[in-house]
């Protein structure tokens, strides 16, 4: 045992995620036994007596791809933010396969359970290079006092190259992160997402601010990630919607009003009334 | 195998960096003592008792601006309140230079002077082992570490950020230094500690043993400057950094910023408590006003003149105001607080990198020119 093992069993943070310094590389197992990686159910969010999700039901099957839509207002984001933590629902339950109760979790534990999110504005580190804002999000023991030591092995280097090609970065490692055009951004904070190895993706406007060429590659590899991993798509861009082909739900004031393929869901007249007909 | 953490520390340092640390202790540690020793007073070149004096001082602050930086400049985190650390070590520390006065001082008691002159008959119980130099340097980086973290607990739990921050660390200092002004806290109340006579047996007025306090000082500063360097180079300090930018997103890719904030926040209160340990024998005194939250501001304003977010610039900081401030002082003593104001105004509006950025600017501008 070297002294830094020592060291560790001293200050406690070999103890699992209740250890004072953070939380442990450990998954949760997740358990989609019934093919079904998210539930909520009944979900209730009011903001001052403002309902932003009122009785939310919604199932996403494992390796499914969703698409969400709805008007501005609808609850997607809450929507989001309730699944993620950063939000507690009011009332109602939201699970993570069969077993993961997300209204336990803090947003942390819930990024390591295999949860990855991409918020609406690019948010990635504008002061650190390309390179290390996926170093930053690589799936490994991310407690404070073991951070502090860590280094990046060969094999680390494998998989942050790998994902620099696919998110078409490659040449970009090493350039602040501030200075990429906004699709780049984009880009980089979907491959941070993958770093992650989540086992749910949920993607806010993944392509607002992109040109017409970057959305396709973009529904392309969304299309590829399909049944490896689970995805929500939450987007405005029609084309983008019906370029990832998946099952549509339609959210308004704050529950879901349609679901089901792109056309059926285009051609219900009440759809058509709250939100495409506009 | 990685190499040993010392090494790696060194490693974190680029050539330039290696040999100015190198060039600081070569003066510090050997210049400074063959001047002060070898030269008689009437030298040109003689170093003064008080130039010394007024030099380990300020290596002192420059510890506590590196301290603030840490925080500051790379967790994005701004205490106004880190007198209080400094402080607690100062205080820790004089517990074992009052006693060290022994029987020497105006009573002739074994008790510290305040304690007779209050009319108590034995010590209280939290100055037990405070005549062992041991337990008192444990204290110096314990108290503060214990302070800090458990304020810094429930603080950061609470998700407080910013500017409520800031104000409850002045709270924080200004309530402590409340409590030390008062008698009964047993720590000298109003005047504090003074008078001190000896530390681990050696006169402390003596030009030796301010030469060995200046050097320890010395080296403390060069030691915790490779050691920021290294921690800031670290994945640790990229997760700090990127919690200054971005917290939202740190906490969504599945790191708690509670710990890291903890931990750099409670790194930076036993940092200034060891500062203040080394500061409080070489000024010879200790008193509340140390905890007054016009003395924390000024921590902030030599980061912000020096330059946050690098490790040269609060060094740099704590040296251009401090210098300044005792010319001021004894040249224009009234102008010295519009001096101060003045400053930090000019720094935040026209130099927001401080006067290292200053530096970088006019050299970038030489460069283009030639």
């Amino acid at each position: 045992m070297s002294a830094r093992d020592v060291f560790r069993k001293i200050i406690g943070i070999e103890l699992d995620e209740n250890s004072p310094f953070g939380y442990p590389a450990r998954q949760r197992t997740l358990d989609v036994s019934h093919n079904v990686i998210l539930y909520l159910d009944d979900i209730t969010v009011s903001f001052d007596g403002f309902k932003a999700l009122n009785k939310l039901n919604l199932m996403i099957d494992a390796g499914e791809l969703r698409c969400i839509i709805g008007p501005n207002g609808a609850g997607k984001t809450t929507m989001m933010d309730v699944i993620t933590g950063k939000t507690r629902p009011d009332s109602g339950s939201a699970f993570f396969g069969q077993t993961i109760d997300l209204t336990q979790l803090s947003e942390p534990q819930i990024a390591h359970a295999g949860i990855g999110r991409k918020f609406q504005k690019p948010t990635i580190f504008e002061q650190h290079s390309v390179f290390e804002n996926l170093e930053l999000a690589m799936t490994t023991d991310k407690r404070a006092l073991t951070t502090l030591t860590a280094w990046l092995r060969d094999d680390d280097r494998d998989r942050i190259a790998d994902t620099l090609r696919l998110i078409r970065l490659d040449g970009e490692a090493d350039r602040p992160a501030g200075l990429l055009s906004h699709g780049q951004k984009q880009w980089l904070e979907i491959g941070m997402l993958l770093m992650q190895e989540p086992k749910l993706l949920l993607l806010d406007e993944p392509v607002a601010g992109m040109t017409d060429d970057e959305t396709m590659r973009t529904a392309e590899l969304f299309v590829s990630l399909a049944g490896k991993h689970s995805l929500v798509v939450v987007e405005h861009d029609m084309a983008f919607v019906k370029a990832l082909g998946g099952k549509v739900t339609v959210l308004h004031e704050g529950s879901v009003l349609a679901e089901g393929d792109l056309d059926a869901v285009q051609n219900d007249q009440r759809v058509i009334e709250v939100y495409l007909g506009r | 195998m990685r190499e040993p953490l010392i090494f790696r520390m060194l490693s974190a340092l680029d050539a330039r960096a290696r040999l100015g640390v190198a060039a600081f202790l070569a003066v510090a540690l050997g210049l400074v003592p063959v001047l002060h020793l070898a030269l008689p007073p009437e030298s040109a070149f003689h170093v003064s008792t008080y130039a010394i004096t007024l030099l380990g001082k300020i290596m002192c602050y420059a510890i506590v601006a590196l301290a603030m930086d840490l925080i500051w400049g790379y967790g994005g985190i701004l205490s106004l309140g880190h007198g209080i650390f400094f402080a607690l070590g100062g205080y820790a520390f004089g517990m074992y230079l009052m006693r060290q006065i022994g029987r020497d001082g105006s009573y002739q008691s074994d008790l510290p002077d305040f304690m007779v002159f209050l009319d108590w008959k034995k010590l209280p119980w939290y100055w037990t082992g405070s005549d062992s130099f041991l337990w008192v340097a444990l204290l110096v980086v314990v108290v503060p570490a214990l302070v800090a973290f458990v304020f810094g607990y429930f603080a950061f739990r609470s998700r407080i950020k910013g500017v409520y921050f800031s104000i409850i660390t002045q709270a924080l200092t200004y309530a402590a230094m409340l409590l030390f002004f008062r008698n009964e806290t047993g720590f000298g109340g109003n005047n504090g500690f003074t008078d001190f006579k000896r530390v681990l047996g050696y006169s402390i007025t003596s030009s030796e043993t301010r030469l060995v306090l200046f050097g320890v000082t010395a080296g403390v500063l060069a030691l915790t400057f490779v050691f920021a360097r290294w921690l800031v180079a670290s994945k640790f300090g990229r997760v700090l950094t990127a919690i200054r930018d971005a917290e939202s997103r740190v906490m969504f890719i599945g790191y708690d910023p509670l710990w890291f904030k903890l931990f750099i926040w409670t790194l930076s209160a036993v940092l200034c408590g060891i500062a203040g340990a080394l500061y409080v024998p070489q000024v010879g005194i200790i008193n509340p006003s140390e905890m007054s939250v016009a003395n924390s501001i000024e921590i902030a304003i030599w980061v912000a003149v020096g330059g946050r977010g690098t490790l040269i610039g609060p060094i740099v900081g704590a040296f251009v105001v401090n210098l300044a401030k005792s010319w001021f002082t004894v040249s224009f003593p009234e102008y010295w607080l519009f001096f101060l104001g003045l400053l930090f105004i000019v720094v935040t509006l026209l130099l927001p990198q401080g006067l290292v950025g200053l530096w970088h600017t006019l050299r970038r501008a030489k460069g283009a020119r030639t």
